[in-house]
């Protein structure tokens, strides 16, 4: 079996010895309570996990991605607070139109000026957050300010259950459309050219602009897909959460980047797929939030993230040390 | 050939700056023909390949393909002419499958948006079998040996419907055996009617596998002709402008030394086994095998690379077990690895810098460099070695592999080794380059009382350098060859014999 053989049947593997392990030491794991609201908080992480895993097939690492999602969101509800418009697909075709074009500005100046991804991003991340505060405006739209039609778009559920005590929980539909984009990226990636120059640059650049693909269409193509995915996932958080934020999501790039490793794609390209990605983020939520389950503190957490991320790493680039003797 | 050549290059000229790359050179490939192109580094092949590949646009000239003039060429229509170039590195994608390597280039050139990939399945299939060699399609590439990746380098650019394949130092990398596959194949291809340039500067290959051979010298076509006029005299001399003398290294007088080097019942992890090996001073003692006898792996034991050696080791009668290579360095052992650029040099840095790093010690006893006199040896070694370059501040990146490799052996000799281990000293130098190390080395030998250990795997270079041979195989000394019985026929013979698989 080629599965077998995959690096996500690791992770897969991982995913359920950490599953069992958490349920024997914590039975209410297994909760169907706990289990939808683990899903839940898959699907902003996971939306912008696939966008870092294309930035990290070509090669590169994306940390604007948060600054963009900001970006996307707090500019979109506060116009739709000012003007007080009730709909949805405006609002997030703009907060995903928002998103490309800053991600398009990361693409030029990454391919024109052949520079390094990181130093790009930490660059216009900063100088989109910045200009967030000091144009957009620095106050929370809580949720008496926040337009209807977000709040009960966030709330729409898949399935609805009832507690012994008469309250309901539900699966939220948004996990639909992390779980469809995730199948669109993946299709995208093994099945189209635009898809397998990602890898390509990501394996070779240089082998890449020899064998004819047009360098600068793929760096588009990977950094406007990022960070519309990332302006989209901002407007959904702040739905789901009824809340727009201008200082939301900082410090969430490593807990992305780290679901990201954690899932195989490879810090030096060319490498990774959809699946891995999925369960990577899949396993750093599930872990988290079994750490809160304990009642262990936030603090704590950060020091977990981080050495799963050091961990993830090391590992991925062991293997792909190996791969190259 | 009746009909017109399938490329004609007429009086191409083509400059860098004040420098000539190409002087008014002419050529002729004809199809289904197999051509050699010899020339040191720097003589202009590689800009030769590149105006017909479309990389470079001449200055002058004119270049014909099929009998038509064309006009400057550029990548695309070169490759549109059916013009393949297999550069060194393969160009190829370590992290992806060998499906996709093989016919990536095939959809691009189509124009297409998706993959099908059960039809990339069949074309790399089919063009495998074609080359009647098998590969497993969904392996990476980055999991094969170098014979591999170019096997997939050549059926790619088979697929792109080639009519001249230019191979750029094709068998470097590879085995005898795997060399012979290669010319198997390029005879196959011949048969199919595909052209090959091929670029070499190995004696033996050109004689064995091309038709015709020029020889390029200085940006100038020196010499053209079937391969039948030629041998590997008239080829070096053409090559270098001067003859060259092949004499063998003599053995030097031990009566009343002392051993140099004394392994007794060494052994290396899995990779040797009971190795038993003296080394006296003024020697040169080769040691020849195959990739995977554990050659390297002895002699990076001995300069402290390994933790897992055990046995005997003496230097000079006394026991010495480094288990760094500081410690090795201080033993007075030297060894210059495989890959100078990888393992070695410091290409961004000075001819100084590389030369003073192994005895840093010595040059910055406190705190600070002693500049002057770190310069002043520098400057001696760089007499020494004959180093061909401006001056000791230049970055080493700038020097030819020959040039490169004399800094390397100086830095050594800087160290007071008394012990030195090469390991492929000629890797990658040209022929004139080559001789003049073999000159110094020997030279050492007999004025520093240096021992040298030369692992290698080019037969006529031990055969000629060395004044005994040891022959290893899966991690033991199998053989020994010295004096009148040390000839290439013997060593390829005790090679051949020893891979049969007797007792391992």
């Amino acid at each position: 079996m080629k599965f077998m053989r995959s690096s996500d049947a690791i992770i897969l593997a991982i995913l359920v010895v950490a599953m069992v392990f958490i349920g024997l030491v914590n039975p209410a794991f297994w909760q169907m309570s706990n289990l939808f609201s683990l899903l839940k908080e898959n699907v902003v992480i996971g939306i912008m996990a696939l966008g870092v895993l294309l930035v990290m097939i070509s090669g590169g690492i994306d940390v604007s991605f948060t600054a963009f999602a900001v970006a996307g969101m707090y500019l979109t509800v506060r116009v739709m607070v000012a003007l007080d418009y009730n709909g949805l697909v405006l609002p997030f075709m703009s907060a995903i139109l928002i998103g490309g074009l800053l991600g398009l500005m990361n693409a030029g100046i990454i391919h024109r000026f052949k520079m390094i991804p990181l130093i790009v991003t930490l660059g216009t991340a900063s100088v989109v957050r910045g200009l967030v505060l000091g144009l957009v405006g620095t106050s929370n739209v809580n949720i008496n300010k926040m337009p209807d039609a977000l709040v009960a778009f966030g709330k729409a559920d898949l399935v609805t259950l009832e507690r012994a005590n008469g309250s309901t929980y539900g699966l939220t539909a948004m996990i639909a459309i992390y779980l469809g984009l995730a199948l669109a990226l993946h299709l995208v990636l093994k099945y189209t050219m635009i898809g397998r120059s990602v890898y390509a640059y990501g394996a070779d650049p240089e082998a890449a602009k020899r064998v004819g693909f047009s360098t600068g269409r793929t760096m588009m193509f990977v950094y406007v897909t990022a960070g519309a995915l990332a302006g989209f996932s901002g407007l959904l958080h702040s739905s789901m959460i009824w809340l727009a934020n201008p200082r939301d999501f900082v410090g969430l790039e490593l807990d992305v980047i780290a679901a990201v490793v954690l899932g195989g794609a490879s810090i030096f390209g060319g490498r990774g797929t959809v699946l891995g990605t999925v369960l990577g983020v899949f396993i750093l939520v599930m872990i988290q939030n079994s750490l809160i389950l304990m009642g262990i503190d936030t603090t704590w957490q950060r020091i977990v993230v981080g050495a799963m991320l050091i961990a993830a790493v090391t590992v991925t680039a062991l293997r792909d040390r190996r791969a190259l003797v | 050939m009746t009909s017109a050549p399938l490329i004609e290059l007429r009086n191409i000229s083509k400059r860098f700056g004040g420098v000539r790359a190409l002087d008014d050179v002419s050529l002729s490939l004809d199809g289904a023909r197999i051509h050699c192109l010899a020339g040191e580094n720097g003589s202009g092949k590689s800009t030769l390949i590149k105006v017909i590949s479309g990389v470079y646009q001449p200055d002058e000239g004119e270049i014909y393909i099929d009998g038509q003039k064309v006009g400057p060429l550029d990548p695309v229509t070169s490759i549109a002419h059916g013009v393949q170039v297999i550069y060194q590195d393969f160009s190829l994608f370590p992290t992806l499958s060998v499906v996709e390597n093989i016919t990536l280039n095939t959809f691009v050139r189509e124009g297409r948006t998706r993959i099908n990939w059960t039809r990339a399945r069949e074309m790399a299939r089919e063009v495998l079998q074609r080359l009647d060699v098998t590969l497993d399609l969904d392996a990476t590439v980055e999991t094969l040996p170098a014979a591999g990746r170019q096997i997939v380098a050549i059926a790619r650019a088979m697929l792109a419907d080639a009519r001249l394949i230019i191979m750029d130092e094709p068998t470097t990398t590879l085995t005898g055996r795997e060399v012979a596959r290669l010319f198997r194949i390029v005879r196959d291809l011949q048969a199919d009617g595909i052209a090959t340039l091929f670029v070499s500067h190995k004696m033996r290959e050109m004689l064995e596998i091309s038709e015709r051979l020029t020889v390029f010298r200085n940006g100038k076509k020196v010499t053209e002709g079937p391969i039948a006029e030629f041998d590997e005299r008239a080829i070096t001399r053409a090559m270098t402008g001067r003859d060259l003398h092949q004499g063998r290294f003599a053995a030097p007088d031990l009566a009343g030394r002392k051993p140099r080097l004394e392994l007794r019942d060494v052994t290396v992890g899995h990779q040797a086994h009971d190795i038993n090996l003296t080394l006296m001073p003024g020697e040169i003692v080769g040691l020849s095998g195959l990739i995977g006898a554990g050659r390297k792996a002895l002699a990076q034991a001995v300069f402290g690379l390994r933790g897992d050696m055990s046995g005997e080791m003496r230097i000079d009668g006394v026991p010495v077990a480094p288990k760094s290579v500081p410690e090795a360095i201080a033993a007075g052992i030297a060894y210059v690895p495989e890959d100078r650029l990888s393992e070695g040099l410091f290409l961004t840095r000075s001819i100084r810098d590389n030369a003073i790093v192994s005895s840093m010690r010595r040059f910055a006893p406190r705190l600070w460099l002693d500049g002057e006199k770190a310069a002043a040896e520098t400057r001696k070694m760089f007499g020494e070695m004959a180093i061909s370059a401006p001056g000791i501040d230049v970055p080493v990146g700038t020097l030819s592999g020959g040039n490169a490799q004399r800094v390397m052996i100086g830095r050594w000799l800087m160290t007071h080794a008394r012990v030195l281990i090469l390991n492929g000293p000629t890797v990658g130098v040209d022929v004139g380059s080559k001789e003049q190390i073999h000159g110094i080395i020997q030279e050492l030998t007999r004025t520093s009382d240096l021992a040298v250990l030369m692992i290698s795997d080019d037969l006529p270079e031990l055969a000629a350098n060395c004044n005994r041979v040891l022959c290893m195989t899966e991690g033991r000394i199998m053989a020994e060859l010295s004096g009148h019985t040390l000839t290439e026929e013997a060593l390829d013979a005790a090679l051949s014999r020893t891979t049969q698989g007797e007792p391992a």
